[in-house]
């Protein structure tokens, strides 16, 4: 198990490395530097101040720096339209917004979607199965920028009940609309693994056995049944999470919520490369980490993994 | 198991008429399991009348995608809505544009990068997977785990940083989409791969000499091709869902031309002032396309997979 974790850390470890060296060699191809104005500044002083800021050290030295800032002073540099703000402080802004309705739309998104999943399964060709099953088709085709503009028009335009966007700290009425355009399409996808792997195992030798001997239909269920049947929707919680963090850029720049998703597209769109790359780097970060976690849970739930 | 002595009889009486049964082939076989299946059937004619929009829309169009409609701009919330006597079939964008042609512009190029990546993808990956799945040993292991290494880093913002740093033009969608549509396909080619290798057809192309380059083109990816049809199929979709993604951030494609995803995000943006057609046109033909092409998929694994039947 621990050589199986340490393997999974020396995968994860170089990843991250590319994933920084890349954007980085990216921002510096880029035309025009950080001191590039329209009011050319004389050479010489241009010279001083990309010294100051080390710009004029060979790409590799800038690299270290710019790795060994983030790793002993979770420093990523200052940003390059923003005078008075560095790209951690947008980051501290906006994270925290973007990890509160992430994190919810990644609870319900397992929650609602298992729940509706197993439901399905369990009560196969009922009405609650075609329902599970009607949703789950229907929201293939309803991406989060087909679902907010949707909802808002409902829910905000006809109904006039809830806001449509704006953050207000946080308040609940804030929340749903996003939290339910975000995790819409992974409920989906959820319920759709969890109905089938749930069917499958419901169909194994070792259930019938249960069912022979005589088990109460509960304990058959929560204690047989649903460890293999959750197994396969376990390793899609990766890849789940990995496009919602890349979908809240789409819920931060509709909802207007201040979230992290919206200084990247507006920095996107002002050239501002530091600010891009520190959150490109995080979100890489954060996604290994998410991977390394799954696995190594996965490893520990699944006794038939070699490692 | 139940026999049906009815058949059997008649198979005897054939039998014993010496009546030829007329073989099927695997591709007959999975043509009459696809038209079998009538969500697959109707989302392929759906799909072909989306396909012979975008082609001959621009012929029926009355208006050009680009020219401003002057007598309606300033007035189109009461004068924009769709109509067939100004010849605006779709109604008008938020700059007086006929909205019809802009659609039909608009299926063009999102059907364009779905499939001009799907093809990447198939090219690409096939053969990336064949390869390592035929050297097999170190090779493999290198390659896989540097498919690995990619699919684990959140391409998309990867991809605008693309689309920025090299300017956000169709061709650089096409090259940032393509660099990231093969992984998954090199993985479902290289394990078809692996239990290819080991067949009677291989061996003996091996054992007369045949260099491993051309085994692989010749002998292997030829039999991967349904299993790569299938799986393009449901990757144009999720080609079309990542430039209109990108484009409704407006960080893809850029005026004067469009796609669904900028289209939908126009419509998004002006729905409050009642101008819906906006938003409701491009959605409709995003979510027909995007639902036919899934049926599609499905309809042609079913056919395809015998494992299922």
């Amino acid at each position: 198990m621990l050589s199986y974790i340490l393997r999974r850390v020396a995968i994860a470890i170089p990843t991250l490395l590319l994933l920084t060296i890349i954007s980085f060699l990216l921002m510096h191809a880029a035309p025009g530097g950080p001191f590039t104005s329209e009011r050319a500044l004389p050479p010489a002083v241009l010279a001083n101040i990309e010294a100051k800021y080390g710009l004029n050290n060979p790409i590799y030295v800038q690299i270290i720096n710019y790795i060994g800032g983030i790793i002993t002073d979770f420093d990523f540099g200052p940003s390059f339209k923003y005078k008075d703000r560095s790209v951690n402080d947008i980051i501290a802004n906006g994270f925290p917004v973007t990890l509160t309705y992430g994190f919810l739309s990644f609870a319900v998104a397992v929650l609602v979607g298992g729940a509706l999943g197993i439901a399905a399964a369990l009560k196969q060709n009922s009405w609650l199965d075609y329902f599970a099953v009607g949703v789950s088709i229907g929201a293939q085709v309803l991406p989060n920028f087909v679902m907010a503009p949707i909802l808002v028009l409902v829910f905000t335009l006809w109904l006039g009940w809830l806001p449509g966007g704006g953050w207000n700290d946080g308040q609940w009425n804030h929340l749903i609309l996003p939290v339910i355009a975000l995790s819409t399409s992974y409920m989906a996808s959820i319920a759709r693994l969890t109905r089938s792997s749930m069917l499958e195992v419901l169909h194994t030798n070792f259930i019938r056995t249960a069912m022979a001997k005589g088990l109460p239909y509960r304990v058959i269920i929560f204690k047989h049944a649903l460890k293999p049947a959750l197994l396969p929707v376990m390793s899609y919680l990766g890849p789940a999470f990995v496009s919602m963090i890349t979908g809240s850029v789409i819920i931060d720049m509709y909802f207007s919520t201040g979230g992290i998703g919206q200084f990247y597209v507006n920095s996107a769109l002002n050239r501002d490369y530091a600010v891009m790359m520190g959150i490109t780097i995080l979100i890489g970060g954060l996604t290994i980490l998410f991977n390394l976690i799954v696995d190594i849970l996965y490893a520990w739930v699944d006794p038939k993994i070699r490692y | 198991m139940m026999v049906d002595v009815q058949k059997m009889e008649q198979f005897a009486e054939n039998l014993a008429a010496q009546e030829e049964v007329q073989g099927r082939s695997l591709f007959a076989d999975a043509r009459r399991r696809f038209f079998k299946n009538k969500a697959a059937v109707v989302s392929l004619i759906v799909l072909c009348c989306v396909f012979a929009f975008s082609m001959f829309g621009h012929m029926i169009a009355v208006w050009p995608n680009d020219e401003m409609d002057w007598g309606i701009l300033g007035q189109i919330a009461e004068l924009g809505a769709p109509s067939i006597e100004n010849g605006h079939y779709f109604g008008v964008d938020e700059l007086g544009r006929d909205l019809f042609a802009r659609v039909v512009q608009g299926t063009q190029i999102s059907l364009m990068v779905g499939i001009v990546g799907a093809l990447i993808a198939v090219i690409v990956g096939t053969l990336y997977g064949a390869i390592a799945g035929y050297t097999g040993g170190k090779v493999d292991n290198v390659m896989m785990r540097i498919v690995d290494i990619l699919q684990s880093i959140p391409y998309m913002f990867v991809l605008i940083l693309l689309l920025v740093v090299f300017g956000r033009s169709i061709f650089m969608l096409f090259v940032g989409i393509g660099l990231i549509s093969w992984l998954d396909m090199s993985r479902i080619a290289r394990g078809q791969t692996l239990t290819l290798k080991n067949k009677e057809f291989v061996e003996a192309a091996m054992a007369t000499g045949v260099k491993p380059l051309t085994i692989i083109l010749r002998h292997i990816v030829p039999n991967l091709l349904g299993v790569v049809v299938v799986y393009s199929t449901l990757l144009v979709p999720q080609m079309i869902l990542t430039e209109s993604f990108i484009s409704f951030l407006g960080l893809g494609v850029q005026e004067p031309n469009t796609s669904w995803g900028a289209l939908i995000a126009e419509g998004a943006g002006t729905m409050q002032y009642g101008t819906l057609w906006q938003l409701a046109f491009p959605m409709f033909f995003f979510i027909i396309s995007l639902f036919s092409f899934f049926f599609i998929g499905d309809g042609l694994r079913d056919a395809l997979d015998p494992k299922d039947q």
